[in-house]
C-alpha cells in the first residue's frame, strides 16, 4: 500500500515537474478507468481531445486494472486522502459509491455548482435511470453502457433449418436440435450466469429482484428472486444441463470463446461483446433480443444495463470541479457520443447521439448493433426495470452463482438453490445496511 | 568456559540487529497491530463510518458453519499439496542424484517450474483443463471421464492441488538433491557391503539421514499451501464452483477487497496468524524431536 502511494506520489512529482514550466497554471484532472485495448484508446483520445480543446484543465487517464481493482484502488486513495477525481465504477459498485456520501459529489450537484448547462432529460433514461435516485437526480455519469442481447452463430442455425429463437421454449427446442447435431457439448450457453438468469430475467419479465424497487428506494430491501419465474428457469437449465443442450460457461465472461470457436451457436452476453465476435468468428453472426416467457403477462419488458459509469469523487476543490464538469459537457457532446458509440460499440447515452447514428445509417448494414437499444427503450421501465441498488453487489454474485453451480451440479434443487441464495444475499444486504453512512 | 562477548561497546549489537527488526516491526508487527485493531471495527469500504463492536466480527465468523468448513477444506488442500510435492520431488530427487548421462540437463529442467510465478501456473493449468478449450481435458473425455470442474466441485479441488503441488515440486527437488548429495557416500557404501538391498538403504539409512530436510520443507510447504496458493486459486477457479475452492486466505481476500467487509477480513487474517503459528509451534514441538540432525 505504502508503495503504491510512493509511486502515484512519484508519478504526481514527475508530471508537475514537466507541466510546471509555462506560467500558465494548468488544473490537473486524474481519471483513472479499467479499459484495455481499443477502448482504453478511445479513453486517451477523448482525454487528448479535451486537453487540446482548452488551455485551463488537463485530464490525465490513469488505468488502475480490472473493474474491482480500479475501484479498490480508488477507496483505498480516498482512505490515505488522495483520491482521483473521476473513477470508472461498474454498475455493481453503484451502491456502494452511492452509500459513501462525502466521499462521491453527485452529478447533478456538481452540474450546478459549477454552473454548466445540464438537462438529465437529454439522456437516455434507461440508462442513466441506473445511476440516478428515484427523484432523477443524475449520481454518476454513465460512460460505457451495453446490455445482454443472444448473440446467434447463424450458420450453424441455418444447418438445423431453424429460425432465430424468440421465446425461451423456442430457445430450448432450437438447442436440443443444435445438441443432437454436431454440437454435442454445448447447445446454448451464457456468461456472467447471474446478471443473464437472474438479474436481467427478472426485469425483462417486470418481475422485481428484489424489493423496494431492486434497491433503488432504500438500502432496507430485501431480495426476492425465488419466485416461480425464476425458480422455473433454473430448473429448465439444470435439466438441460443433464445432457449438455444448454452448457454452464463459468461466472464471468470467460466463457465467451465458446461462441466465437463455433462450439455454442446461441450465446447469451453483453453486447459489449461485439468487438471480439466481428475479430475472431468466422461465420454469419446475429445479436438477438434476450428470449421471454410468453406465458409471462407483458413480457419482454425493457432490459437492464451493465458496463460502468464515472463518479466524481468529494473534497476537491471548486476549480477542479468546474474542469470535472467541463468535461462531462465534453462527452456528452452528440458527435462525440456517436464516436464513442461506433469505436468501442458501447451504447450512446444521449438521445440525439442515438438518433444521430440512426439518421447516418449505422445500424443499416449492422442492425445487431441496435439490438441492445432497442431492449433498453423497449417498454417505458418500471420499478422492476429500471436498475439494480444492492450493497455488497460483487460479492452478492459470487454467492448467487455459487449456488447457481450447485444446483446445475444436482446438488440442490433449483428452488433450494434459489432460496439458499435469498437467504445469504439477504444477510450481506443488512450487514451492509449497517456500515452504510446514514 | 563461556565464550567471551566479541564486541567492545554494548550498542553496537543493537545497532546491527537494528535495521532488521525495523524491518520487522514496519512490515510484519506493525500490519499485524493493524489487522487486531480494524478486526474489532465495523467500517465502511472508505472508511467513513466507524464503530467499536469488540468481538462481534469473531463471534459472526465463529457461528458461522460455512466457515469451518472453509477451515477443514483448507487443512485438507494443505495437506495434499505438501504430501504429493514432497513425495514427488523425492522421488525425482533421488533418480537425479543418480549418476547418468545428461543429468544436469534433467535437474536444470526439474527445477524450471519454480520460476513460473502462481497466477501463471494457474493459467497454464487452466488452458490444459478447461472443459472445452483444454488439451488435456480432450484425452480425459475420450478416456470416458466427464471432465467438468467448473460444475464439478472435486475435480476443481484436484485441479488446484495438482497446479499447486506441481509448482512446488522444483523447490523441494532442490532442496532434496542438496539434501541428497550431503549424505557421506560412506555410510552407503557400508549399508551395501552388509548386503542391504536399495529400497532397504534408501529407508534405514536416507530417509533419516534426509529427516532435517524434510521437516524444513514440510514447515515450508504447508505455510506456502495456506498463502501463496493465492494466486493459483483466483486464476484457476475463484473459490468456485460452489465454495469448493475457496480457502481462508482466499476468503479474506474475498470478504476484504470484494466485499469491502474489511473488520471480517481482519478478523480472519487475525484467527489465520494465529493458527499458522500454533501450526508451526506444533511442529517445531512435535515433529521435530524424531528428526535426526
Amino acid at each position: 500500500m505504502a508503495l503504491r502511494h510512493f509511486g502515484a506520489a512519484a508519478a504526481v512529482a514527475i508530471a508537475v515537474g514537466i507541466t510546471a514550466s509555462p506560467a500558465l497554471a494548468v488544473t490537473e484532472i486524474q481519471w483513472w478507468h479499467a479499459m484495455t485495448g481499443a477502448n482504453n484508446d478511445v479513453i486517451v483520445k477523448l482525454a487528448n481531445d479535451f486537453n487540446a480543446s482548452q488551455s485551463d484543465y488537463k485530464v490525465v487517464p490513469t488505468y488502475k486494472g480490472s473493474y474491482p481493482d480500479t475501484m479498490n484502488a480508488g477507496i483505498a486513495a480516498f482512505r490515505a486522502g488522495n483520491a482521483p477525481h473521476i473513477m470508472q465504477v461498474f454498475e455493481v459498485g453503484t451502491a456502494t459509491m452511492m452509500a459513501a456520501t462525502g466521499a462521491v459529489k453527485p452529478v447533478y450537484k456538481l452540474m450546478a455548482d459549477a454552473g454548466e448547462k445540464f438537462d438529465p432529460k437529454n439522456y437516455l433514461s434507461a440508462i442513466t435511470g441506473y445511476y440516478s435516485t428515484s427523484k432523477g437526480e443524475m449520481l454518476s455519469f454513465p460512460f460505457n453502457s451495453s446490455s445482454t442481447v443472444m448473440w446467434v452463430n447463424l450458420d450453424e442455425l441455418k444447418k438445423v433449418n431453424a429460425e432465430i429463437p424468440k421465446t425461451w421454449p423456442e430457445v430450448f427446442e432450437v438447442a436440443k436440435k443444435l445438441h443432437d447435431n454436431g454440437h454435442p457439448t454445448c447447445g446454448f450457453s451464457n456468461s456472467w450466469v447471474t446478471w443473464v438468469n437472474l438479474e436481467q430475467l427478472s426485469a425483462w419479465h417486470n418481475v422485481p429482484l428484489a424489493s423496494k424497487a431492486n434497491g433503488l428506494d432504500g438500502f432496507d430491501t430485501k431480495l426476492e428472486f425465488n419466485a416461480p419465474l425464476q425458480v422455473k428457469h433454473l430448473e429448465k437449465l439444470v435439466e438441460l444441463q443433464k445432457d449438455k443442450t444448454y452448457d454452464y460457461a463459468g461466472r464471468t465472461n470467460q466463457g465467451e470463446g465458446r461462441f466465437t470457436s463455433g462450439e455454442c451457436a446461441i450465446y447469451l452476453t453483453s453486447s459489449a461483446f461485439f468487438g471480439n465476435v466481428k475479430a475472431q468468428a468466422k461465420f454469419n453472426f446475429t445479436a438477438a433480443p434476450m428470449p421471454y416467457y410468453p406465458d409471462v403477462k407483458g413480457a419482454p419488458q425493457n432490459s437492464i444495463i451493465g458496463g460502468a459509469s464515472l463518479w466524481v469523487m468529494g473534497g476537491k476543490s471548486a476549480d477542479e470541479y468546474k474542469g470535472v464538469a467541463k468535461f462531462l459537457t465534453f462527452l456528452s457532446d452528440t458527435d462525440r457520443q456517436v464516436y464513442i458509440h461506433k469505436a468501442s460499440g458501447y451504447l450512446p447515452i444521449t438521445k440525439a447521439a442515438y438518433e444521430k447514428a440512426k439518421a447516418e445509417g449505422f445500424y443499416k448494414d449492422q442492425p445487431y448493433l441496435e439490438t441492445p437499444l432497442l431492449e433498453l427503450t423497449n417498454k417505458e421501465p418500471t420499478e422492476n426495470s429500471r436498475g439494480l441498488r444492492l450493497g455488497n453487489m460483487v460479492q452478492l454474485r459470487d454467492v448467487w452463482a455459487e449456488e447457481i453451480e450447485l444446483a446445475l451440479a444436482g446438488k440442490k434443487t433449483a428452488k433450494q438453490a434459489l432460496d439458499a441464495s435469498v437467504e445469504r444475499g439477504n444477510t450481506m444486504l443488512r450487514q451492509f445496511e449497517k456500515t452504510a453512512v446514514k | 568456559m563461556q565464550k567471551q562477548a566479541i564486541f567492545q561497546s554494548k550498542l553496537l549489537p543493537y545497532a546491527l540487529v537494528a535495521p532488521q527488526l525495523a524491518i520487522v516491526l514496519i512490515f510484519f508487527y506493525w500490519p499485524a497491530l493493524q489487522a487486531v485493531i480494524q478486526s474489532f471495527l465495523l467500517q465502511d469500504a472508505f472508511g467513513l463510518s466507524t464503530s467499536f463492536i469488540w468481538f462481534e466480527n469473531y463471534t459472526e465468523l465463529l457461528s458461522d458453519p460455512a466457515y469451518f468448513e472453509t477451515i477443514v477444506r483448507t487443512f485438507l488442500f494443505s495437506f495434499a499439496i505438501a504430501a504429493s510435492s514432497l513425495s514427488v520431488a523425492l522421488l525425482l530427487a533421488v533418480m537425479a542424484d543418480k549418476p547418468m548421462r545428461g543429468g544436469a540437463i534433467y535437474r536444470t529442467l526439474l527445477i524450471w517450474p519454480y520460476a513460473v510465478a502462481p497466477p501463471v501456473v494457474g493459467v497454464l493449468w487452466v488452458f490444459m483443463l478447461h472443459p472445452s478449450l483444454g488439451v488435456l481435458s480432450r484425452y480425459l473425455r475420450a478416456a470416458g471421464i466427464e471432465w467438468n470442474p467448473l460444475l464439478d466441485g472435486n475435480q476443481a479441488a484436484t485441479l488446484v492441488i495438482l497446479a499447486a503441488a506441481w509448482k512446488q515440486i522444483s523447490y523441494n527437488f532442490l532442496f532434496f538433491l542438496a539434501g541428497l548429495a550431503a549424505i557421506p557416500k560412506s555410510v552407503l557404501e557400508a549399508a551395501a557391503i552388509d548386503g542391504a538391498r536399495p529400497m532397504r538403504r534408501f529407508w534405514t539409512v536416507t530417509f533419516p539421514l534426509l529427516s532435517p530436510t524434510i521437516f524444513f520443507l514440510l514447515v515450508v510447504n504447508i505455510v506456502y499451501a495456506f498463502f501463496d496458493t493465492f494466486g493459483i486459486i483466483d486464476t484457476m477457479t475463484r473459490g468456485g464452483p460452489g465454495k469448493s475452492t475457496e480457502t481462508l486466505v482466499y476468503k479474506v481476500y474475498n470478504d476484504g477487497l470484494i466485499g469491502g467487509n474489511l473488520g471480517s477480513s481482519a478478523a480472519q487474517s487475525v484467527i489465520l496468524m494465529v493458527m499458522v503459528i500454533v501450526l508451526t509451534g506444533i511442529q517445531f514441538r512435535f515433529v521435530e524431536r524424531k528428526v535426526t540432525y
